[in-house]
């Protein structure tokens, strides 16, 4: 059975994402998206039964590190790439609604 | 209950409603370093200092999960009866400057911890639904344009928190009112210390809670619309928060209004909570299983061995203290000895009290002068020598010490220490003689012969005074209860 994404739909899932996509695009992205969610419905037809869900492709479970301290960056390292710094902190627009 | 004008109306407001209460509670783990990577879990460094590629989420670097945060993890499971179960990890995708990589790596649909409950000290359960493991955010500092040269309004981020792990544990809504939703958290605080799992402070914020508050008429089994209350950073601020909360629903409600599920912010200064913008768009967080990390599946042998150590926790000492002291015919115990059990245990004395049940002290008198007396000065209470407990608590009980002077003997071990019975001796508390109170007993009888005259008539109320002017004769030296059977025989 075919998924027929709309535009709207596109639009939302494109601006949690912070995509900016014009009208043409997002027509053009519907019907990608749309082919994906097909595949998605093909492989749900299968019958899975009594076939373990895959949590990840590797076979390994338990990856862990000891609890040991590393070496961190130094301040001027971290934020050198800032656009703007103030007082050893990274300074970003305030956030609408956010109360000083 | 708080003393607000919050608390003070609470009561009036809510007439007829029950307040629905299920909290998440955010613990910071006690680990040396943060979840995925080496950096330092410390609070209080100077900002930014304590942060790498990993928590930075720079291109290229790898997230590798902390051992021992599982370990407390499975701690905390064991601690809240939970099943402890295999679990993965996913993405939780939002923009907001105090994640720099976008998201949040927490555990989704299959958290480690589900499945438990709590028991208050009330004796009421608390179901817990599941408790997860999840990285700290960053923390954002807001400030405003005005006054300041550089005038632009931003905020400021310091990074050396993101990536702190944490269980977040969630409850059932199984709290009925703000009493009970900070008895949980006191509860859960002291399981989780208990565990060494946190160290409680909720003042740097090593506990956070968010409660989720809904109201529905008495008798109702439906839940009403809940909404989500967060900035919660003291019991205080808890209790007033709910209470505030369920008010204004039932305040919309009576007024024809609904409530709209929401997330609120509480605002200590002006005592209300107000609509919070979300950090995304309907909650949206297009949640994902985490690539970089492969499942998690302690095994029996791993699971023993966190948990191993656990101390006995609230409850079990509760209960171990509830078994030692004397219950009424109906089985159960008097309030007022319940309170005493969960003071003691509050504070740590459970085992100074149990310690001096086994040198042969008096049960209900050696509970009674720990909860009501010792508890005044818990750090030096925990101090105490529990075979010079026991002694005095026996001074008492046989009579030899009143109960004022066996409370300023206590005073004076709680002090310095020593021994109890020379205590008692440099204060004069020496047990007075037969024959002494005999004499004081003359004395006194010769000097108020009107009022032996009515205690002789039958007016026992004479028989206090009688007993006072004896304990200023000899300063306070007899025991009440001898100078009252004294009286007593004496009359015949």
């Amino acid at each position: 059975m075919a998924v027929e994404l709309t535009v709207a739909e596109v639009r939302h899932v494109a601006r949690l994402a912070r995509l900016e996509l014009s009208a043409e695009e997002s027509v053009h992205v519907a019907g990608q998206l749309s082919a994906i969610l097909d595949h998605v419905e093909a492989v749900r037809a299968l019958d899975l039964e009594g076939i373990p869900a895959t949590s990840h492709p590797l076979e390994l479970v338990n990856v862990l590190r000891a609890d040991e301290v590393r070496p961190c960056l130094t301040r001027e390292e971290v934020l050198g790439g800032a656009p703007a710094v103030e007082d050893g902190r990274f300074a970003v627009p305030r956030i609408l609604g956010e109360t000083p | 209950m708080s003393g607000s004008p919050v608390a003070a109306a609470g009561d009036d407001r809510l007439a007829g409603w029950e307040t629905v209460v299920g909290l998440e509670v955010h613990c910071e783990l006690a680990t040396a370093t943060k979840l995925f990577c080496g950096c330092p879990n410390r609070f209080g460094a100077a900002p930014n200092t304590q942060v790498c590629p990993v928590c930075l989420g720079l291109p290229g670097s790898l997230p590798v999960l902390n051992r021992r945060a599982v370990e407390l993890a499975v701690r905390v499971g064991r601690a809240l009866h939970c099943t402890i179960r295999p679990s993965t990890f996913h993405r939780k995708n939002y923009f907001y400057p105090d994640m720099p990589k976008d998201f949040q790596i927490s555990q989704y649909d299959e958290p480690i911890d589900v499945d438990g409950y709590l028991e208050l000290p009330s004796g009421r359960r608390i179901g817990i639904e599941r408790a997860h493991i999840e990285e700290d955010t960053g923390k954002t500092a807001h400030l405003g344009g005005g006054g300041r040269i550089h005038g632009a309004d931003r905020s400021l981020v310091d990074y050396n928190r993101a990536g702190v792990p944490l269980v977040e544990i969630v409850s059932r809504p199984d709290m009925r009112g703000a009493d009970e939703a900070r008895a949980y958290v006191a509860e859960l605080r002291a399981i989780l210390v208990a565990s060494g799992v946190s160290d409680g402070r909720m003042e740097e914020g090593s506990l956070r809670v968010d409660a989720n508050v809904s109201v529905r008429p008495i008798g109702a089994e439906r839940f009403g619309t809940r909404c989500e209350v967060k900035n919660l950073n003291s019991l205080r601020s808890l209790g007033r928060a709910v209470e505030h909360e369920a008010a204004r629903q039932v305040a919309l409600i009576e007024t024809g209004e609904r409530v709209v599920q929401q997330t609120r912010h509480w605002d200590e200064v002006e005592g209300r909570t107000s609509a919070m913008r979300s950090k995304e768009e309907a909650n949206d967080y297009r949640y994902f299983p985490e690539p970089d990390l492969v499942p998690l599946a302690p095994d029996e042998a791993f699971v023993e061995a966190a948990a191993a150590g656990l101390p006995l926790m609230p409850a079990d000492r509760r209960a171990r203290l509830a078994a030692l002291v004397p219950h009424e015919a109906d089985g159960l115990l008097p309030a007022s000895t319940a309170d005493q059990v969960a003071t003691t245990v509050d504070l740590g004395l459970d085992d100074l009290v149990v310690a001096a049940m086994a040198c042969g002290a008096d049960a209900r008198l050696a509970l009674a002068r720990t909860a009501n007396e010792a508890a005044q000065t818990p750090e030096a209470a925990r101090r105490l020598d529990p075979q010079a407990f026991a002694r005095l608590v026996e001074l008492e009980a046989s009579g030899s010490l009143s109960a004022t002077q066996a409370k300023a003997v206590l005073a004076e071990l709680l002090a310095g220490g020593g021994e109890p019975e020379e205590i008692a001796r440099r204060l004069g508390y020496e047990a007075l003689g037969s024959g002494a109170l005999v004499d004081a007993l003359d004395a006194v009888v010769a000097a108020h012969p009107a009022e032996w005259a009515r205690y002789l008539a039958g007016e026992d109320k004479v028989a206090q005074l009688l007993t006072g002017q004896v304990m200023k004769a000899t300063k306070g030296r007899a025991n009440g209860k001898a100078v009252a059977a004294a009286l007593a025989a004496r009359r015949g």
